[in-house]
């Protein structure tokens, strides 16, 4: 099992690095970064000038050692918009999207794990309908647009939680809802098929025929195996959340990392956008591997390797 | 011996989109104390079937028991396992009727340890505590074979063999002290050389504990070392009830004197699997009204084709359901 982390981790390093060498071209694809992240009219001077300052002028290779020193202590050069250190205020924004992104995944978790469960429990009961037709809405509804009706609805005409911002304690639950709605679909769909498929193995047979209740023999034997697919969706479902958050957290004005994301696209501001970039990335690796982990604490055929 | 388990006229369907399955179409033997039954007879046969049915183990719907009696013997006392409620029926299994079922491997729960797999079934039934249950599951893990039960208590079952994992079925079986074991195909899974000491574990085990079992199997190869009465079954009925040894120097049903004759010999290297009859076995979506075996019988004359016979008294202690006198080599007379 060591093995098999020391290689996730390695697999990891690796994508980290792909990442970084991704985001270092991006801006150079056009050949003239200096283009891409000043204005149209500023003057030729001022770009040469600029150039100088940034360090467009060396060679590729020696911009690149520069860039990817830098990246790996979290230096990625001053925002061009805030004249200050790009990496620190991206983690001033990861409270409110971690915030977000958690509130959204325990929305998911709380209504869509138990719906799936009722539904394989009683497939084509009314419980099991709801649950589906949750599902259905949660992955085919556009978020912008539920979005915007959440708020004409439940902000404008009834006024039960605010429609921006995030200075009430009430405020998170519109963005998040919103947020995990598609991940409750989710949730549902997988938590039912797998009940109905280990409900129906062998080992369950074998639990029936020692007499076990069925209550005992849901909770220990059924969920137990449920939870196994659950574990790997839910940590991906929560990486995509944290890193995903760009129309939500602008439509809701929710001052998180996504939010920062569409500003600084619409600034050109491009350390800042390739620092949000690769801390992303780092999260959801980091994720990725927590993910593994959990996965291996609760299937014990990973943990002793078979 | 006196008898432990009486099954009468059990008919058990499936109401399926395709069609109602006729699976068991009143089958009807009885089981004495302590002596092992083998039921023979092709794939969907109703073998399996049958022993789920009395124990309410058929998922249902699409399921249904139509008709039958299953009675549980306990001294002069009897009880009727298909009336009684769920709760009645938990308590007889894995207490008084253990089973065993065909693939280790996909029998055991992966993601429990095998020894909280046997314990479950002890504080279900016999009451014990947490640390009595530990204690007598690694003493049943002794009892069935498994070197240093101690230690692989707490293993899961991917880190047994099939034959090892087989083990640990036959210990939860066992666990409570059943007066039946139920086996179904336990064997079928497993390598040559691990069916045979599974075979001898049950031997032992039944020296040892005096249950009686009901051993489902293809292979009637495995029949003879094993059994002491068989009990062929044919389309959901059953053709021939006889003693193993009579069984096998005199068939009475022509199905059976067929599936002697697909027995391999032991030098043949041939699957075992009894495949070699002329003819498939009758299509259970179909109620029949004439013997379901008289397409493949070389032996069915005009009364095959009229009336579906019944298992009748034909000899000591052995039954046969066939028109058809081998013995005496022309129509039986009744
Ligand atoms: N859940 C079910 N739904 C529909 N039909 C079923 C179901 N279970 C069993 N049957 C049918 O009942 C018949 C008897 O099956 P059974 O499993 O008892 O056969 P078997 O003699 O045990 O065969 P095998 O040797 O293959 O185990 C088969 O035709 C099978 O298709
Ligand atoms: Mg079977």
């Amino acid at each position: 099992m060591y093995r098999y982390f020391l290689a996730k981790i390695g697999q990891s390093v690796l994508l980290l690095f792909g990442v970084i060498v991704l985001v270092f071209f991006m801006v150079r694809l056009t050949g003239d970064p200096a283009s891409l992240m000043m204005s149209r009219n500023a003057s030729p001077e001022q770009m040469e000038a600029f150039r100088e300052r940034m360090g467009f002028n060396r060679p590729v290779y020696v911009q690149f050692a520069d860039f990817f020193t830098g990246a790996l202590v979290g230096d990625f050069g001053n925002s061009l918009h805030f004249k200050s250190p790009a990496l620190p205020l991206v983690l001033e924004r990861l409270p409110a999207t971690v915030q977000l992104a958690v509130v959204g995944l325990l929305i998911a978790m709380f209504i869509g794990i138990p719906l799936g469960l009722l539904g394989g429990f009683q497939p084509g009961s009314a419980i099991d309908s709801i649950g589906r037709g949750l599902a259905l809405l949660g992955q085919s509804i556009p978020n912008f647009w539920l979005a915007l009706i959440m708020i004409l609805f439940f902000a404008v005409r009834l006024g039960w939680f605010p429609s921006f911002g995030r200075d009430r304690w009430d405020s998170v639950i519109m963005p998040a809802f919103v947020l995990g709605l598609p991940t409750l679909g989710q949730l549902v769909r997988l938590t039912r098929s797998a009940v109905l498929e280990i409900r129906s193995a062998d080992f369950i047979r074998t639990a029936y025929s020692k007499g076990l209740e069925p209550r005992v023999i849901y909770a220990k034997h059924v969920f137990r195996n449920v939870a196994i697919p659950l574990v790997s969706v839910i940590g991906v479902q929560f990486g995509y959340m944290l890193g995903g958050s760009i129309y939500i957290e602008s439509i809701f004005a929710w001052p998180g990392m996504g939010q920062l994301l569409e500003q600084a696209i619409g600034w050109r501001d491009f350390p800042l956008v390739q620092a949000i970039a690769v801390f992303t990335s780092v999260v959801v690796l980091a994720l990725n591997i927590f993910t593994d982990l959990a996965y291996a604490i609760i299937d014990p055929r990973i943990r002793y390797g078979s | 011996m006196p008898t432990i388990l009486e099954v009468n006229n059990l008919v058990t369907r499936f109401y399926t989109l395709d069609g109602v399955v006729h699976a068991v179409n009143g089958v009807s033997f009885h089981l004495e104390e302590g002596e092992t039954l083998a039921i023979v007879g092709e794939s969907g046969s109703g073998k399996s079937v049958t022993m789920m049915s009395i124990l309410g183990l058929i998922p249902s719907p699409p399921g249904k028991i139509e008709s039958g009696e299953a009675y549980l013997y306990d001294g002069y006392e009897r009880r009727d396992l298909l009336k009684m409620s769920d709760a009645e029926l938990r308590e007889i299994r894995g207490g008084q009727i253990g089973f065993v079922f065909q693939d280790p491997i996909s029998s055991l729960n992966p993601v429990l340890t095998i020894g909280e797999q046997i314990a479950e079934s002890l504080v279900r039934h016999l009451g014990l505590s947490r640390e009595e249950a530990r204690d007598r599951t690694i003493e049943l893990l002794d009892l069935v074979g498994i070197p240093d039960p101690k230690a692989r208590y707490r293993n899961y079952p991917h880190q047994f063999s099939g034959g090892m994992r087989q083990r640990v079925m036959i210990a939860i079986a066992i666990a409570c002290g059943p007066k039946i074991v139920i086996a179904d195909e336990p064997t079928t899974a497993l390598d040559v050389t691990i069916q045979a000491q599974i075979v001898e574990l049950f031997l032992r085990l039944q020296k040892e504990l005096g249950m009686a079992i009901i051993w489902i199997t293809h292979d009637l190869a495995v029949v003879s070392g094993l059994a002491d009465r068989v009990l062929v079954m044919y389309g959901g009925r059953v053709a021939e009830v006889a003693p193993v040894d009579d069984l096998y120097e005199q068939p009475r049903h022509p199905y059976t004197v067929g599936l002697l004759g697909a027995l391999p010999r032991l030098d043949s290297r041939e699957s075992r699997r009894l495949v070699s009859i002329q003819g498939a076995p009758p299509d259970l979506l179909i109620p029949l009204k004439h013997c379901p075996f008289a397409w493949r019988c070389e032996y069915a004359f005009d009364r095959c084709w009229e009336e579906i016979p019944t298992l009748q008294p034909a000899g000591l202690n052995r039954k046969v359901a066939c028109f058809y006198d081998l013995e005496r080599g022309k129509p039986r007379h009744d």
